[in-house]
């Protein structure tokens, strides 16, 4: 997309590593969902990762297993990721309802089969979102993620949809 | 014959003989919403949304997204709708709060269509009341927004962003989907429910290959279905990752039996047996005798699963004159104010209550975790419900079973999961040496 800024395109980061089937459930608990948002923040992934909530730094890279945010349509998922400073989500495959709330939250979000297998826990990952390429550990291996539809990478951007709709509003008035 | 018209002649042969098979359901409802002739899986549309629906965790979100952005009036009020049904009665101040911000939100942007709390959980409300018709393309901020495929509309869940620019615009972008095929024969047998059948195949298929796909229900056996059956069935095709999962309207299937599918199951319903997610991943179904005598703490009736007077009347019949296991606890929530005055007047509510079980308003609270119910670390539930992960119901140390009403009434008796089949058997035993 050429409209998307080049500095974008090309992300850098840390490595946490997920198993497969992470749902919004681990992402988001129900429970939680009216409580204030530094309590939902500190029980991010709790299941599965106690310590990334207090841990993760920003820039830094979520890579999971297959089916990643599958569950409930709760954009608190993506939302917290993001809140956290997580810069990308690359994983072996992605559940539709997470795939699209990233993408609307300005949060790139890949399907990438066979990630999780390559790469380490906190090794660095290298992604160019637009080009779908995926440099794992300074070159140590290279994979190649789906492309993201032209439509999401116009919503990303525009940085997610709210700042697509203020700019819908303006033409607008 | 010119050569001009030899030519015409067999252009259009070609093009008949080449003629494209017919859509699926799926592609049917895309091609229609978004103003085009044909679709193709894989193609992207923009479509134009039939009805949009939002419950009270999201609707101020949503609203209150379009306010900031400065958007003063919706695309067409008249196709959305509200229904307040997980966080109530509000159980905190934060949520009574989030409501009032809503309420105020759905009469500053006009919708009518707007359920207070107590009227339902919202798939059960929107298809009560008229708000989805066979055909429409429908969206709304719950994943089980597929249960409207029961009726041949093609639902789906989408976050609050996604939600915001569909009200402001009217429309939404839409991958076509590929579409697989259940083709349904039989009959299912007593005590088996359609609530084994979406188990088993969640079980058979999976998110590995129902993942982004629409999942297409024909054949014979579907027809055997029931409104509510369906509506079981369509409501977990989101847990195999599908799009939509649709039961074709009516009459509909013969004239698609050249569409083409990515893939076809055959099932027959009469082989079915008691089938029983354990955790923590909804694919991970047995059958009931591989979990059976497991001590369970609670039993859940309800959801937009498994709440609709069919089920509670299948649990009565089970828990009818009986009590349930001491140690254990039983809640219901029927699946909407029609179906609990239903119940009521059919005994039904007095017979689960006689039995030992806490009938609670219709609302959504138990299932995902939210309020009513939830659990302890280490304590065990089997539940009507959708969802197992890890963390679904309260406590990450908490398991969660799932199961079909008889499954969760004949295991809240046993105290253990039970296999509903053998206490049939059982009381029939009982009436003959009686």
């Amino acid at each position: 997309m050429t409209s998307t800024p080049p500095e974008m395109t090309r992300l850098r980061g840390r490595a946490w590593l997920f198993g497969p089937d992470i749902s919004t459930d681990m992402l988001s608990p129900g429970q939680y969902v009216h409580d204030p948002p530094e309590i939902r923040l500190r029980h991010v992934l709790e299941p599965a990762r106690p310590e990334f909530a207090s841990q993760v730094r920003p820039g830094d890279i979520l890579v999971a297993g297959a089916n990643f945010g599958c569950g409930s349509s709760r954009e608190s998922a993506p939302q917290h990721l993001k809140d956290l400073g997580v810069a990308l989500v690359v994983a072996d495959s992605l559940a539709r309802i997470f795939a699209r709330n990233a993408i609307a939250l300005g949060l790139p979000a890949l399907s990438c089969p066979g990630v999780s297998a390559t790469v380490h826990d906190h090794e660095v990952v290298e992604v160019d979102i637009v080009a779908g390429e995926v440099v794992v550990g300074e070159g140590r291996a290279h994979l190649r993620a789906d492309r993201i539809p032209e439509q999401m990478l116009d919503v990303l951007s525009h940085g997610g949809i709210e700042p697509l709709l203020v700019a819908l509003a303006a033409r607008a008035r | 014959m010119t050569a001009n018209a030899r030519i015409e002649r067999l252009a259009k042969d070609a093009s008949g003989a080449a003629e494209p098979p017919e859509m699926t359901a799926a592609e049917t409802v895309l091609a229609r919403a978004s103003g085009a002739a044909r679709v193709e899986p894989g193609e992207y549309v923009v479509a134009k949304i039939d009805a949009m629906m939002m419950h009270d965790i999201f609707a101020a979100d949503v609203l209150g997204m379009l306010e900031r952005a400065g958007i003063e009036r919706l695309h067409d009020p008249g196709r959305a709708t509200v229904v307040f049904d997980h966080m109530v009665p509000a159980p905190s101040v934060a949520a009574a709060e989030h409501q009032a911000k809503a309420r105020r939100l759905v009469r500053r942007y006009g919708i009518e269509a707007f359920f207070e709390i107590g009227r339902g959980i919202c798939h059960q409300v929107m298809v009560e009341e008229g708000r989805v018709r066979p055909g429409d393309l429908v969206v709304g901020t719950d994943s089980h927004s597929t249960t409207y495929g029961a009726l041949g509309a093609a639902g789906c869940g989408i976050g609050s962003s996604e939600m915001a620019y569909a009200l402001a615009t009217g429309e939404l972008w839409f991958k076509v989907p590929e579409t697989v095929l259940v083709a349904l024969e039989g009959r299912l047998a007593p005590s088996v429910a359609a609530k084994d059948l979406v188990l088993f195949l969640v079980r058979e298929i999976g998110s590995s290959e129902a993942q982004y796909r629409s999942i297409e229900h024909g054949g014979s056996g579907a027809d055997s279905l029931s409104l509510a059956e369906r509506m079981t069935i369509a409501n977990m095709g989101v847990e195999m990752g599908a799009k939509f999962s649709l039961f074709p309207a009516a009459g509909a299937a013969t004239a698609r039996d050249g569409a083409r599918y990515a893939a076809t199951h055959h099932v027959d319903l009469s082989a079915l047996s008691p089938q029983v997610a354990v955790p923590h991943h909804v694919e991970n179904v047995v059958d009931v005798g591989e979990v059976a005598g497991l001590h369970l703490d609670q039993v859940f009736l309800g959801s937009c699963t498994n709440g609709r007077i069919e089920d509670l009347r299948e649990a009565a019949r089970i828990l009818r004159g009986r009590r349930i296991a001491s140690g254990l606890r039983m809640i219901v929530t029927p699946a909407s104010s029609t179906v609990y005055r239903q119940a009521a007047e059919e005994g039904v509510l007095t017979e689960l209550s006689a039995a030992g079980a806490i009938i609670e308003g219709p609302g959504c609270g138990p299932c995902f975790g939210g309020h009513l119910g939830l659990l302890a670390p280490g304590e065990r539930c089997l539940g009507t419900h959708n969802r197992n992960f890890r963390g679904r119901m309260g406590s990450p140390e908490g398991e969660v079973y799932l199961g079909s009403p008889a499954t969760a009434a004949a295991s809240a008796l046993a105290g253990v999961i039970a296999d509903p089949r053998e206490l049939a058997v059982s009381d029939t035993r009982q009436e003959v040496t009686r």
